[in-house]
């Protein structure tokens, strides 16, 4: 009863708080709703089970991608009422095409059912007596280490793409240069001119 | 009413529809087709859990963990793209973006 009581809350704000975050007009506003959506879309995973993807959800991207939108909302100075502008002109082909979607998925959604041979066919069997960050950590270090390996490397693929991307030479500002500094020797740092008396330069 | 796995399914058929929604109602702003995206692969995350709980099969949330990863990776991606073009060009219109052809 009371799962139930929660999983209606949090499906009724998930929806609400993503329907706001694709209208409302500032995106500063929008990225805040979309924090609130993934929260409630982490309550959703606990109540289905799924604890330490729940955590994930909240600490990763919560705390790191979703700020990082953030970030970079405040950081651009945009026009936004300008982007804004054709969103009336394509509301009715948005509505055309979400309705026929939420029409298709939600009779694959209702009349699914699975098929007969569906649990011989299971990869890793739910393991008993343990938590699902255990369990999970079981597969996801023997078994299917190789996956584990491919989501490492498209991180640091994108980490490094998203350095060389935005980093910024600028030739205008002047830097230290140690090296130059340490390699300078006497001879051009200092030279000894012969003033002859009452003559000047 | 008990929860099944056909609640779980609606939710996330809504939240993807949603999704696609905003890319074509915020059809300019590369910023909130960025964030519409992220809601679909949400929708898709909460598919895969839902499965995986309702099956006994742990393979769905270790995919639901690759795919949290690899929207991790888009997401920084598409936001440098979208700082370096911002600077480049000082807009972040999609209409004109096909410029980046050279």
């Amino acid at each position: 009863m009371i799962v139930s009581a929660f999983f209606w809350l949090f499906a009724s704000v998930l929806l609400v708080s993503a329907a706001l975050v694709i209208t409302l007009r500032n995106p500063v506003h929008a990225v805040l709703f979309l924090i609130l959506a993934f929260f409630n879309g982490a309550g959703l995973f606990l109540l289905a089970g799924a604890e330490f993807l729940a955590m994930i959800l909240v600490v990763v991207y919560v705390g790191a991608v979703l700020v990082l939108f953030l970030f970079i909302i405040m950081m651009l100075d945009v026009d936004f009422a300008e982007l804004k502008a054709g969103f009336i002109r394509s509301a009715p082909l948005a509505g055309l095409v979400g309705g026929v979607l939420l029409a298709e998925l939600m009779f694959v959604a209702l009349k699914w059912k699975p098929a007969a041979m569906a649990a011989k066919l299971k990869m890793a069997p739910a393991m008993q007596g343990m938590t699902n960050t255990e369990a999970l950590g079981r597969i996801l270090y023997t078994d299917h280490v190789y996956f584990f390996q491919a989501a490492g490397m498209i991180l640091l693929v994108a980490m490094i793409g998203a350095i060389v991307l935005s980093l910024h030479h600028r030739r205008d500002v002047k830097r230290q240069n140690v090296a130059d500094q340490v390699a300078r020797t006497r001879e051009e740092a200092v030279r000894l001119v012969d003033v002859k008396p009452g003559q000047g330069l | 009413m008990s929860i099944g796995l056909a609640h779980y399914l609606g939710v996330a058929a809504t939240l993807f529809t949603i999704g696609v929604f905003g890319i074509f109602l915020n059809r300019k702003n590369v910023i909130v087709i960025l964030m519409s995206v992220e809601l679909m692969l949400l929708a898709v995350n909460i598919n895969l859990v839902a499965f995986s709980t309702h099956l006994g099969d742990l393979m769905g949330q270790v995919f639901a963990l690759l795919v949290l990863t690899v929207a991790a990776a888009e997401a920084a991606i598409g936001l440098a793209i979208l700082v370096v073009y911002f600077r480049n060009r000082g807009s972040i219109a999609v209409d004109e973006i096909d410029s980046l052809k050279g």
